[in-house]
């Protein structure tokens, strides 16, 4: 899907949040010189085509008591690095599961997984519950936990 | 990328510590957790999305709109709105660096300052300062790394998205 300029518009418009009023939706429009209809239809083009991944409440689990944040990574061998991912993808307790490159020699980790819990041993329980449930002894990785959050928001485009 | 000159860093990592924070689980009616737990991905596009909602937890569209703005103002939700994927709009990466624990609240002020930047966490490793710079392109945003590295004075370890492996419904919450 090609972005115009009305839809980057529209990006600008929405990205840091819809309005809480009746008429969200046609209060973009207002700002932008679109007609309600035609933000819905825009917006669902985006989500069709995947330009959005996901429209809804945007929590934030450190506030809602999810304060253990742990990014696991993995250094999966290239051949088995599609199946694994898929299957750490799938799990209910990994919210973000991506390969990034290796940088060797200081990092050899190919695969980056998130998990979030109220309490960093309830994260390292399920960490290993899911290590036993995909066979994935033996396979080198690292639990970093976060420590102080000095920025987070959501990503802004010019 | 030009790496900027390092400085020497000898310094041990901070052991594995538990947060610094203690979890403080708020107090919220089943009215909230159901707003905050259900409506993650899938809000309708229609012209009234918060009677939709409303209609949908038996509830009024003034309650729901009255409860978003209150768990917003509260901390707890950041917006009701759309997730991009990553690049679809703009390029973006993850970067690390290895910073002493004694300099890494400055390099932290740092990298938090620059506008590209919209995460910016300590985590509890060697690689200490883990942060997402998202920029117009990949030219714009390796500028921005080259920047931060020469200002911080420590390499900076690009690790950009190669392939996506979840999909993203949001964050399950009370499971």
């Amino acid at each position: 899907m090609e972005l115009t300029e009305q839809d980057y518009q529209l990006v600008a418009a929405i990205q840091g949040g819809l309005p809480l009023v009746e008429h969200p939706y046609a209060e973009v429009g207002e700002q932008i010189g679109l007609t309600e209809s035609e933000v819905i239809s825009r917006i669902d083009e985006m989500k069709q085509s995947g330009i959005i991944k996901r429209l809804g409440v945007i929590v934030r689990h450190h506030e809602l008591g999810y304060v253990a944040n742990a990014m696991v990574v993995w250094n999966i061998p290239d051949e088995k690095l599609d199946f694994i991912g898929r299957q750490l993808g799938l799990q209910p307790c990994i919210t973000l599961c991506y390969e990034r490159p290796r940088r060797l020699p200081e990092w050899p980790y190919n695969l980056f997984s998130m998990v979030h819990g109220t309490s960093q041993d309830g994260v390292i329980q399920r960490i290993s519950a899911m290590i036993d449930d995909l066979g994935l002894q033996g396979i080198d990785y690292q639990v970093l936990f976060s420590g102080r959050r000095f920025k987070q928001r959501g990503a802004r485009y010019q | 990328m030009a790496i900027a000159e390092r400085r020497q860093t000898t310094f041990t990592p901070p052991p594995l510590q538990p947060p610094v924070e203690a979890p403080v689980i708020p107090l919220l009616t089943t009215l909230e957790k159901r707003l905050l737990n259900e409506f993650q991905h899938g809000l309708p596009l229609s012209p009234t999305p918060y009677a939709d909602m409303a209609e949908k937890l038996d509830s009024s569209e003034q309650e729901v709109i009255r409860l978003l703005q209150k768990l917003k103002e509260l901390g707890y939700i950041s917006r009701v709105g759309p997730v991009f994927k990553p690049r679809q709009v703009g390029y973006s990466t993850l970067a690390a660096m290895a910073v002493p624990c004694d300099q890494l609240h400055t390099a932290a002020e740092y990298v938090t300052s620059r506008s590209e930047v919209n995460h910016n966490y300590e985590r509890h490793h060697h690689l200490n300062l883990w942060f997402v710079v998202t920029a117009a392109d990949q030219a714009a945003v390796e500028q921005v790394l080259t920047e931060i590295e020469t200002h911080c004075g420590f390499t900076v370890l690009n690790l950009p998205l190669l392939k996506p492996f979840h999909i993203d419904l949001g964050f399950p919450l009370w499971n």
